[in-house]
C-alpha cells in the first residue's frame, strides 16, 4: 500500500505502518519520528526526509530511504536492514545489537557508539562516504565499515574515533593509516577480507559503485588489542 | 486585556525563571539572504511546525532582521509590561533619553494555546542629541546599560529587543502559535531565526522564551550549558547582569561582549565559546596554536561546556555554531543566494525542498554568512 504522509503526525503514522500490510511506500515524509519503531517482518519505502530515530527498536525489517536520514536512526535495532540514498546523521546505530545500515554518503558523529555482539547477533554498519568525529565510541562488538567514497584524497575518520572501544571492529577504505587512536586500539593493515567482502558486495547492490574496484584497494582495521583489559569483560566471550 | 482579566492571568511569581527547576530536552531554525532579499517570516513559522516535537509548548520564539525599512536608524525597543504602572514608569524613563518617534501595541491576534500574554509595546526612538552629548560612554554601551537597567530596576519590565531595523517576536506557545499570535505573516526580512522551546531546569514565562537580544544580536539556542555559572561571574565583572537565570541569555552578553566590546573577529569567537581541544590544539601550525592557546587562556571562563547549537543574528550577518563535541544536532543547506540552518533537515527541506547543497557542520565549526558588500 501507499502512504501519504504530508502533513501527518508521526503518530497517526505509525498506527498506518503498524497496522497495515507488510509492504508500504510512504511519500512526502518530512520529519515524521520513530518510523517503524519495533516493527517486524516488513518491507517499507520512504520517500522524503524521514525523521529521528528511524527503525529504532527494529526487529527485522527492510527499510530503504530515498533521502537523508536524519539523527539516531537504527538506534538499539534488533534485526533487519537499512539502506539509506543519501547521508545520514549524529549517532546512527546507536546501540545496535544486530542488523545492518548501508548509508551512500556521509554519516554524521558518533555513529555506531555502543555497538555490541552476542553469539551469532553482529550488527554491521556500512558508510559510503566520511565518518564524523566519536565513530565507534565505546564500540564492544559488530562491524562498522568506512569506504571514504569521495574522501580518497584525505582521512575520511573524524577526531576521537574508538574512544573507548572495547569490542568490534572498524574497518576503513584508505590510503593513510588512521592516527591519534587510544592506546588500547590496534590498527593493521588488512590482508584477510573475507569479513569485508560480503558486507562491500552487499553495499554495491543498493548504491552504483563497483564492489571489485573497492575491493581492490587498501583497508585498515581497527580493534582492541590484548592490552585492553576490557575485551572479554562484558561482551566477546565464548558461548 | 483589561486589570481584572490580567489578575485572573497573572503568572504566579513562584513559576518564574529560577524559582523552580525542571530537568529535561528545542528546535532551532534560521535562513539568511546574502543578497538582502526580504524573506518571509512565515516560512521560519511553518519549518517550526515540523519540528513540533522537539518544544513542549512553554516557548517560541522568532528574530527578523531589516523587517524595519521605515525606521532603520531608529532603536525599536519591544517590551513586555506585567501591568499599566510598568508601562507608565518605563516610558517617562525612556522619554527622557530617547526620542520616541512612534509607539505602540504590537499588533497581535486571538490564538488557541496562547494565554497569560503580557502587555506588549514597542517604541521607535533615538538617543536624545542632548543625552548623547553628555554620556560617557558610547551609544550603543549607553543603550544596552539603558535595557539593563530597565530589565533589572523596573519591576513588571522587561525589554526583549532592542536593536535597529530588527526585531524580537517571542512567547509563551508553540513557535507556529507564538508565529501567529504575533501575525508574522505581515513581515519580512534578510534574516529570521526562530526557536521552539522545551525548557530545561526552568518554567517558561514570556520573557525567558528565545531569541535573547541585546542591542542588535540575538540567540536562539538548544541545549544546555553546564559552564553557565563560570560564564555568568566573569561577565559580571564587565556590568552584565544574567536577571534570567537561564544559560542562553549569558551566551548573548558572551558574544555582545567579545563581538562588540573586545572587537574580535566572529570567527574567534567562536574559538573561544567553543575551542579545540588542547590535544587538538598541541598538533596545530605554530601560528595557529599559539593564537588558540592565548585565546583560551585569555578567555578561559567563557569556555561553554556542554551540548549546545546557537544561531546568532546580527546587523548584516547570522553564524550557527555547535559545541565541540556535537552534542545537539545541526544542518546546513544553501540554495541561491540562501543559507539555511535547522536542528533538523526537513525543517529546511520544507522551505527550500531542493537545497544546492547540504551538509552538517563539524563541532566546534562556525557557519557565517553575510551580506554582500556592494562592488564584490
Amino acid at each position: 500500500m501507499e502512504i501519504d504522509a504530508k502533513g501527518m503526525h508521526f503518530s497517526e503514522l505509525d498506527r498506518l505502518v503498524k497496522g497495515n500490510e507488510n509492504d508500504i511506500i510512504i511519500n512526502n515524509v518530512m520529519g515524521q519520528r520513530y518510523i517503524a519503531a519495533g516493527a517486524k517482518g516488513k518491507r517499507i519505502v520512504i520517500n522524503g526526509i524521514p525523521g529521528n530515530a528511524l527503525g529504532a527498536y527494529l526487529n527485522d525489517c527492510f527499510i530503504e530511504v530515498n533521502g537523508n536520514g536524519q539523527d539516531a536512526l537504527g538506534d538499539t535495532m534488533n534485526a533487519g536492514t537499512i539502506v539509506i540514498h543519501g547521508n545520514c546523521g549524529d549517532t546512527t546505530g546507536y546501540g545496535m545489537r544486530d542488523g545492518k545500515i548501508f548509508i551512500e554518503g556521509y554519516a554524521g558523529y558518533r555513529v555506531g557508539i555502543h555497538m555490541k555482539q552476542y553469539g551469532s547477533h553482529i550488527p554491521k554498519i556500512v558508510v559510503g562516504g566520511s565518518a564524523g568525529a566519536y565513530l565507534g565510541e565505546y564500540q564492544a562488538g559488530g562491524i562498522i565499515v568506512v569506504l571514504g567514497i569521495g574522501s580518497e584524497d584525505r582521512k575520511c575518520l573524524g577526531d576521537f574515533t574508538a574512544t573507548g572501544m572495547h569490542g568490534g571492529k572498524i574497518y576503513v577504505r584508505s590510503r593513510f593509516v588512521p592516527e591519534d587512536l587510544p592506546p588500547q586500539v590496534d590498527v593493521h593493515k588488512v590482508t584477510d577480507k573475507s569479513e569485508l567482502a560480503p558486507l562491500v558486495r552487499e553495499f554495491c547492490t543498493y548504491f552504483p559503485y563497483d564492489a571489485d574496484i573497492l575491493l581492490s584497494h587498501d583497508y585498515f582495521v581497527l580493534s582492541p588489542s590484548d592490552a585492553c583489559i576490557y575485551k572479554t569483560m562484558y561482551c566477546n566471550r565464548s558461548i | 486585556m483589561d486589570e481584572i482579566e490580567r489578575m485572573v492571568n497573572e503568572v504566579d511569581e513562584k513559576y518564574r525563571e529560577g524559582n523552580v527547576r525542571i530537568p529535561s530536552g528545542c528546535a532551532i531554525c534560521g535562513y539568511f539572504s546574502k543578497k538582502g532579499r526580504a524573506l518571509p517570516a512565515i516560512d521560519a513559522v511553518d519549518a517550526m511546525a515540523y519540528m513540533h516535537d522537539r518544544s513542549n509548548g512553554l516557548g517560541g520564539g522568532f528574530a527578523g532582521y531589516g523587517i524595519y525599512p521605515d525606521f532603520p536608524d531608529h532603536y525599536a525597543f519591544h517590551i513586555f509590561y506585567d501591568n499599566e504602572h510598568a508601562r507608565e514608569e518605563t516610558e517617562s524613563f525612556l522619554k527622557i533619553r530617547f526620542d520616541i518617534s512612534n509607539m505602540e501595541r504590537i499588533p497581535t491576534k486571538k490564538v488557541y494555546g496562547i494565554s497569560g500574554a503580557p502587555l506588549i509595546w514597542r517604541y521607535f526612538g533615538r538617543l536624545e542629541p542632548e543625552v548623547k552629548a553628555h554620556t560617557e560612554l558610547d551609544e550603543e554601551e549607553y543603550v544596552c546599560q539603558t535595557v539593563i537597567h530597565i530589565n533589572t530596576k523596573i519591576k513588571g519590565a522587561y525589554v526583549f529587543s532592542s536593536g535597529k531595523n530588527m526585531g524580537v517576536f517571542k512567547g509563551v506557545g508553540f513557535p507556529e502559535d507564538v508565529g501567529e499570535y504575533y501575525r508574522l505573516g505581515d513581515y519580512k526580512g534578510y534574516c529570521w531565526t526562530a526557536h521552539g522551546r522545551y525548557p530545561t531546569n526552568t518554567p517558561g514565562w514570556w520573557g525567558g522564551a528565545h531569541p535573547f537580544n541585546i542591542l542588535n544580536y540575538t540567540i536562539v539556542h538548544n541545549g544546555e550549558i553546564s559552564s553557565y555559572d563560570a560564564n555568568r561571574r566573569f561577565m559580571e565583572i564587565y556590568g552584565y547582569k544574567c536577571t534570567l537565570l537561564t544559560d542562553t541569555e549569558v551566551i548573548t552578553y558572551i558574544i555582545d561582549y567579545l563581538n562588540r566590546k573586545r572587537k574580535l573577529k566572529l570567527e574567534d569567537v567562536a574559538k573561544v565559546i567553543a575551542p579545540p581541544f588542547w590535544s587538538q590544539i598541541e598538533k596545530m601550525e605554530e601560528k595557529e596554536r599559539e593564537k588558540l592557546t592565548t585565546l583560551r587562556n585569555m578567555y578561559a571562563s567563557l569556555l561553554i561546556t556542554g551540548p549546545f547549537s546557537i544561531i546568532l543574528g546580527y546587523t548584516g550577518g547570522m553564524m550557527a555554531l555547535n559545541d565541540r563535541l556535537k552534542l545537539r544536532s545541526m544542518v546546513a543547506a544553501e540554495k541561491d543566494d540562501v543559507t539555511y540552518v535547522a536542528s533538523e533537515e526537513c525543517a529546511i527541506r520544507s522551505i527550500c525542498p531542493n537545497p544546492d547543497r547540504t551538509w552538517s557542520p563539524a563541532g566546534g565549526e562556525p557557519v557565517i554568512v553575510e551580506l554582500e558588500k556592494e562592488g564584490r
